[in-house]
């Protein structure tokens, strides 16, 4: 039978995941749950739904600092993040449909680190910084150190996230997704650039994508090629430098070669979208 | 786990695995077969119910996370005999055909009309609104012209 832990706070939380390292960490269920009749059954539930806290969302000296917690509903519609870190709550709006996007959190993104995780290039392009709890304390973390492969992440086995925290920004931001169908798509590719301009050239680019490698990835090659050009000469020398920077793949919901295409057309338009 | 669970305003115990669906909690315990499963996967919406007020897949949520919470299915929106207005809607503008989505639209366009998020706007971004407030729920019938025709109205009808 399985068991199942409801804690009161997050020091019961972390007291329950350091002694049972092997049950589900489960909140909003919308990635763990499917197809639930046909999986195995955990051994237990730590069940982190509306931890008290652990969904707050507050901005202060560093940025703004959101709970693993909170849902994609409740940070899409946040009035800070909209105006200070817009391509997060863009990115949110396109999580699945209402019914996902009421359950996911953003610490569910993150502990699965699926290469689909939409938020997940947001983080990379916004150079978040997670804190992870346990017993032993706490640790930060830029989430560009923490997915270490496919699914995989430094996440210790009696550590829960905490939060990730988004610094203030002024450059320019996007986020673009290509699935199927609007809503309630899996990215086929969807990445994020922040962008800053000095005197009408591009200073320092962060550039990153998802679903076109076995993980969300920062893609250096175009960050340094784009570097002291125009946004238009910018946009091409973006194009050009993906082209050997990515090996997409063939799969169920797209194949490489229009993948390579739409992220070529991605990152070009970070750059030529400063423009208008 | 004996779990209770406040569902359509009556608390209603169980003795099931924390792991159970919801939506089997409520199909199989508690006789409520209103609520249908499509995917199993949290795509189509079918098994849409509202838990604490907000609009969930009742597919990927766990019966231990349900326990004092409060849940509201498809035979919760209507008041003893009279239907909920986009329940009324849904017949007069005929937005159903074979009818397994037609409880889960029914429930995410109560949630819609009751919020009032249709509220202030004109019919072109209300249609809009609706499509994408609705797109978590999948009809292979109707084609959604009758369904966003119906949840218009019930807005309308009820004044938000």
């Amino acid at each position: 039978m399985t068991e199942y832990v409801r804690p009161r706070d997050l020091d019961e939380a972390l007291a329950t995941r350091a002694a049972h390292p092997d049950w589900m960490v489960l909140a909003g269920g919308t990635d763990l749950m499917v197809n639930a009749t046909h999986q195995q059954v955990p051994a237990g539930i730590l069940d982190l739904w509306r931890l008290p806290s652990l969904g707050d969302i507050a901005t202060n000296d560093r940025g703004v600092t959101i709970g693993a917690g909170a849902t994609w509903y409740e940070i899409e519609n946040h009035a800070a993040i909209v105006e200070g870190w817009l391509p997060l709550a863009l990115a949110a709006r396109e999580i699945g449909a209402l019914q996902i996007q009421a359950r996911a959190t953003l610490g569910g993104n993150v502990g699965t680190s699926s290469p689909v995780g939409d938020s997940l290039p947001v983080l990379l392009a916004l150079d978040a910084e997670l804190e992870l709890a346990s017993v032993r304390g706490r640790r930060r973390v830029k989430y560009s150190e923490f997915c270490t492969g496919y699914r995989k992440t430094q996440l210790a086995p009696d550590e829960l996230i905490v939060s990730a925290t988004l610094p203030h920004t002024q450059a320019h931001t996007t986020w673009r997704k290509v699935g199927t169908r609007r809503a309630q798509s899996i990215s086929k590719v969807m990445g994020a650039a922040a962008i800053e301009l000095d005197g009408g050239v591009v200073r320092t680019a962060r550039v990153a994508l998802g679903a076109v490698a076995d993980r969300p990835i920062r893609i250096t090659a175009v960050e340094d090629a784009v570097r002291g050009l125009a946004p238009a000469k910018a946009a091409e020398a973006a194009r050009a430098a993906l082209r050997t920077a990515i090996k997409p793949i063939d799969d169920v919901r797209s194949n490489a070669a229009y993948r390579r295409e739409v992220a070529e057309n991605l990152v070009a338009r970070f750059f030529s979208g400063i423009l208008s | 786990m004996k779990i209770a669970i406040e569902v359509n305003g009556e608390t209603r115990s169980v003795d099931c695995s924390p792991w159970k669906r919801l939506l089997d909690v409520l199909r199989e315990d508690m006789r409520l077969t209103g609520t249908k499963e499509g995917c199993g996967e949290g795509e189509c919406g079918a098994c849409s119910v509202m838990l604490d007020g907000e609009v969930v897949n009742s597919c990927l949520v766990a019966a231990g996370q349900c326990s004092g919470r409060k849940v509201t299915t498809v035979e919760g929106l209507a008041h003893g005999e009279t239907l909920h207005a986009v329940q009324r809607a849904l017949i007069t503008c005929g937005g159903a055909q074979c009818g397994i989505c037609t409880p889960g639209i029914a429930v995410c366009a109560a949630y819609v009309v009751d919020r009032g998020l249709l509220r202030d706007r004109d019919e072109q971004s209300a249609r809009a609104a609706v499509r994408e407030l609705l797109a978590g729920n999948i009809c292979r019938c109707t084609g959604y012209q009758l369904i966003v025709d119906a949840v218009i109205e019930a807005a309308r009808e009820v004044g938000r």
